[in-house]
């Protein structure tokens, strides 16, 4: 049995996730793909037009996956940070730098198609409501952790820092998604719960989660790449990145 | 099927402006990021070979 068992501290050196993380990028966009395709074929010719909203309510199927993501994103780049400062291990926390600026993306997408969708129907753009305003301090948070780590020079210490900035935001997370319940909001109730029987028709609910399946499959696929170019950035000065045969050649 | 015609499809009911406002901006957004981050990393392996070089170079010369 013992020899079946896969040494994962191994994956823990940036030598060893470098090359894991090359051949796991492509399985990763396939898979997005997919669930994009399928998806998106849901989306836009089998759900049904909406009896109050028309045709404007399948903003739903990108709107929905985008916020999804921009919290849970946050979550896992607060548990690497998490793991990195108290570990003390370089690859969490680069982790952690590399799932930020998708993360910020996927809350600015998140507002951007959460305006579009509210101009159409509340007839505004934007309203401090509780909903909003609690995601667009994500948005910050996620800006003000990636400036921070920009502006400190000595990669350890930025890291450190980050990850209390990471870690204090956390609390931001369950605010934003309990708002609607919290206060009394423009915003409307949460779109799928696990108590509740779905209060939308099947292929609504099958077109969100593929959108969101493939929004998640993009996510890490993209971190994946972009931990890739920051492993080189900090490791410029190693044996092993100058023995890379991309690299000797 | 939903939709009667191409034109009925890009319409969305009216809400055209809105649907493809939210989907083509994050169309947009999920073609450049990977471009982005495929340019940072060749900008930081070149840099890496450029060095490569330099050092085989300095090596060569002593």
């Amino acid at each position: 049995m013992s020899n079946r068992l896969i040494n994962w501290f191994k994956f823990a050196s940036p030598h060893t996730f470098y090359p894991l993380a090359g051949k796991m990028i492509p399985i990763f966009w396939t898979l997005a793909a997919l669930f994009g395709a399928v998806g998106l074929w849901l989306s836009f010719f089998v759900a049904p037009t909406d009896a109050t909203q028309g045709e404007g309510y399948r903003i739903i199927f990108i709107h929905v996956p985008t916020s999804w993501m921009s919290m849970f994103i946050y979550l896992v780049m607060a548990g690497w940070a998490a793991m990195g400062l108290s570990l003390n291990a370089r690859l969490s926390s680069m982790m952690a730098q590399a799932l930020a600026p998708t993360g910020a993306l996927m809350a600015f997408l998140s507002l951007w198609t959460g305006a579009f969708w509210g101009k159409p129907m509340w007839g505004t753009w934007w309203v401090w409501d509780a909903r909003l305003t609690s995601e667009l301090i994500l948005f910050f948070l996620y800006l003000g952790f990636m400036s921070l780590q920009a502006s400190i020079d000595d990669p350890r210490r930025a890291d450190k820092a980050g990850a209390i900035v990471a870690l204090v935001g956390v609390v931001n997370v369950p605010i934003i998604y309990f708002s609607v319940k919290w206060w009394n909001t423009l915003h409307q109730g949460a779109s799928v719960s696990i108590n509740k029987s779905p209060s939308m028709a099947m292929t609504m609910l099958w077109g969100m989660l593929l959108m969101a399946l493939c929004l998640w499959m993009y996510s890490i696929a993209v971190a994946l790449t972009r931990v890739r170019a920051i492993i080189l950035e900090r490791e410029a000065h190693t044996e092993w990145v100058k023995q890379l045969k991309e690299i000797k050649a | 099927m939903i939709w009667n015609s191409v034109g009925d499809f890009f319409a969305m009911g009216g809400y055209g402006l809105y649907v493809w406002g939210s989907f083509g901006a994050c169309v947009l957004a999920f073609l450049a990021e990977p471009l982005l981050i495929r340019m940072r990393h060749s900008e930081i392996v070149r840099t890496l070979r450029r060095q490569a070089a330099a050092e085989k170079l300095e090596m060569e010369n002593k």
